[in-house]
């Protein structure tokens, strides 16, 4: 089912979405962001379209609605552990469709990996419901058709793009159709927008030798890299994090357990118990994040972890270039082939 | 939500605490699930935080051993305000841990430094149990006769079976073997390498040494174990500190056949 909306008649669908979900979705901050004076585009609750940035790619993801920067577990006080309370009202997601893909990455993570399934992930995911942001060009950056993410997998209840001054929308969810009926100038076939191509082309090479490790391809990044961990945070799919225990009282007695997002490009990240440290520099720490997203992850999923939504090198203050970092990889890999190859 | 909350510790009352050194003391812990040697517990200190610590010994149905070094925030707190009697929150087990079964036929070799000791007393006293108990050889390696930890098992081992039993460094006077545990592989008295087992665990330099005399020896990647005790944080999988490239040591180890944990590149 399809429908060509005014802007109005839009915001009244949003509108009636709202008395039953929250609505999560990119909002344009002046002045927050990367450097003083210059906007960015993060993710918020709305209650109208006004508040929602359509035309450009939200500079953070939505992953922050799931997995929050710091989240409350338990709290404690004498004698008493608790398990925080948390508002779970049901909320619908504006996305594009590299970052619907990213939310089977942080499920594959927090649901599926071991037997145990994350109680606190879960109990905000159960939850969430999505809406597909169509993509009729493709942003500076994105090489989602390399990744194969440019086509949104299901899971969305209805798209949203604009076209012609107005708003077109598919809707997949039969149960919303009313709303949209009610409030459309037309019914239309819709199929959300998708990118075919983008500028950037990344290669991910199929298999990575032990010896790339030590490759002197990763030596240009403990000279930039800053290892301020901006990268991982604006990625969709990273989800590291590390628990921390605060006391709230002089003499100790309540307290809480949290947990915030960690980055495997930042100090303390690797560090043990009773000393040492693994992987202190840049390169080592760029080698760990960019294997883990192309090819790691992928040994044990059986998928590759990055959607290509280009949001590291859009953030990145060292203007470090992940997608190159893969074309390199994939180059050194080959060269490495031959090598052994000649060796023979 | 009708699973359970993984992150919820249990209650767990300290039964008694074995002081081996200043900083190093043995908890034993009320536990009456299925655990392995070389699994781990969370110590689970409300406002202090979570400490990984490997299981050192297990009493089936009663209770397990949690040996811990006063190293940190969670540990410090652990032994300055627990004694025998209180309850301490714990979550696990976690991981895979030994299994001893592997080890018991024919000959085998226990290489262990320092506190990796702790996660192989399990396996070593099972492997003091066997009919051919002369035919296990276990090196234990502590930084100085004063690091000794689990003295009572020491002296039993060595009547059960082949114990060699050495520190990096002692005071003149020090009547025993001197030296790093790597120094003693050489010359196992073994009638078939190839075919024997072998457990390695400690530093990460102690081991690296140590699989590569064994492997001189004669010993079969195969045939060789690791225990990977580090910088396990959730122990569920979830929060990344613990994962070399595909692997989770939380999930996926922390023992490793080393055939597997060579390619574990950080
Ligand atoms: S690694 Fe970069 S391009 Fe890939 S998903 Fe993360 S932020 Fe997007
Ligand atoms: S790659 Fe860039 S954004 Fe990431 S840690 Fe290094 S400097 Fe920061
Ligand atoms: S300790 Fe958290 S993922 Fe392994």
């Amino acid at each position: 089912m399809g429908y060509v909306l005014s802007r109005e008649g839009l915001d009244q669908v949003l509108q009636g979405l709202g008395t039953e979900y929250r609505l999560y979705a990119p909002v344009l901050k002046m002045g927050e962001g990367r450097f003083a004076d210059t906007d960015v585009v993060r993710y918020d609750f709305v209650t109208s379209l006004d508040q929602i940035e359509l035309s450009k790619k939200s500079d953070y993801a939505f992953k922050e609605l799931l997995t929050p920067l710091s989240e409350t577990l338990f709290f404690f006080t004498e004698g008493e552990v608790k398990v925080a309370d948390k508002d779970v009202r049901d909320v619908i997601v504006l996305l594009r469709a590299c970052d619907l893909h990213a939310v089977k990455r942080l499920d594959q993570m927090y649901l599926a990996n071991g037997t145990e399934k994350d109680w606190f992930y879960q109990r905000i995911r159960d939850h969430v419901r999505f809406a597909l942001i169509g993509c009729p060009s493709s942003f500076e950056n994105c090489f989602c058709a390399s990744m194969g993410t440019n086509v949104a997998p299901e899971g969305w209840v209805f798209s949203l793009e604009e076209a012609d001054g107005g708003y077109r929308c598919a809707v997949a969810d039969g149960t919303l159709a009313g709303l949209f009926a009610e409030h459309a100038d037309a019914e239309a076939d819709v199929e959300p927008a998708h990118v075919v191509e983008n500028d950037t082309k990344v290669r991910v090479p199929e298999n990575v030798p032990t010896a790339i490790y030590k490759h002197q391809m990763w030596d240009e990044y403990t000279v930039r890299c800053l290892k301020c961990g901006r990268c991982t945070i604006a990625c969709p799919t990273c989800t590291c994090y590390t628990m921390q225990d605060v006391f709230y009282t002089d003499n100790g007695r309540v307290g809480e357990r949290r947990r915030v997002a960690a980055s495997c490009m930042i100090d303390g990240y690797t560090d043990v118990a009773g000393g040492g440290q693994y992987r202190r520099t840049g390169g080592e720490r760029m080698r760990f994040k960019v294997l883990h997203k192309v090819h790691d992850f992928r040994a044990r999923f059986g998928y590759d972890m990055c959607v290509g939504c280009g949001r590291c090198d859009d953030i990145c203050p060292e203007y470090i270039s992940f997608a190159a970092c893969v074309n390199k990889l994939a180059d050194a890999v080959d060269a490495l082939g031959k090598e052994v190859d000649g060796d023979e | 939500m009708s699973n359970a909350n993984p992150y919820v510790p249990f209650a767990s009352k300290v039964l008694a605490i074995v002081e081996h050194t200043e900083r190093e003391h043995t908890f034993v812990m009320a536990y009456e699930g299925d655990v392995k040697p070389g699994q781990f517990f969370e110590v689970s200190i409300p406002k202090y935080g979570e400490a990984p610590i490997s299981v050192s010994g297990i009493c089936p149905d009663v209770s397990v051993d949690l040996t811990i070094r006063n190293v940190g925030r969670v540990t410090g707190e652990l032994f300055a305000s627990f004694a025998v009697g209180d309850t301490v929150l714990l979550r696990g087990p976690y991981g895979n841990g030994f299994d001893v079964s592997l080890y018991e036929d024919g000959e085998c070799v226990v290489v262990a430094g320092g506190t990796g000791v702790s996660p192989v007393r399990g396996v070593i006293d099972a492997l003091s149990h066997t009919a051919d108990a002369k035919d296990k050889h276990v090196i234990v390696g502590f930084r100085s006769p004063g690091d000794m930890l689990f003295r009572d098992d020491l002296v039993r081992w060595a009547d059960a079976l082949d114990l060699i039993l050495t520190v990096d460094g002692a005071p003149e006077g020090y009547e025993g073997n001197i030296g790093l545990v790597t120094k003693y592989i050489p010359d196992l008295p073994l009638r078939d390498p190839a075919t024997a087992t072998a457990v390695v665990v400690g530093p990460p330099a102690m081991m690296r040494f140590s699989v590569m005399g064994l492997l001189q020896k004669g010993f079969a990647e195969e045939n060789i174990w690791v225990s990977q005790e580090r910088r396990m944080c959730c122990g569920l999988g979830k929060c990344g500190h613990c994962r070399i490239g595909e692997k989770y040591v939380c999930l996926d180890g922390p023992v490793f056949n080393y055939s597997v944990s060579k390619d574990m590149l950080d």
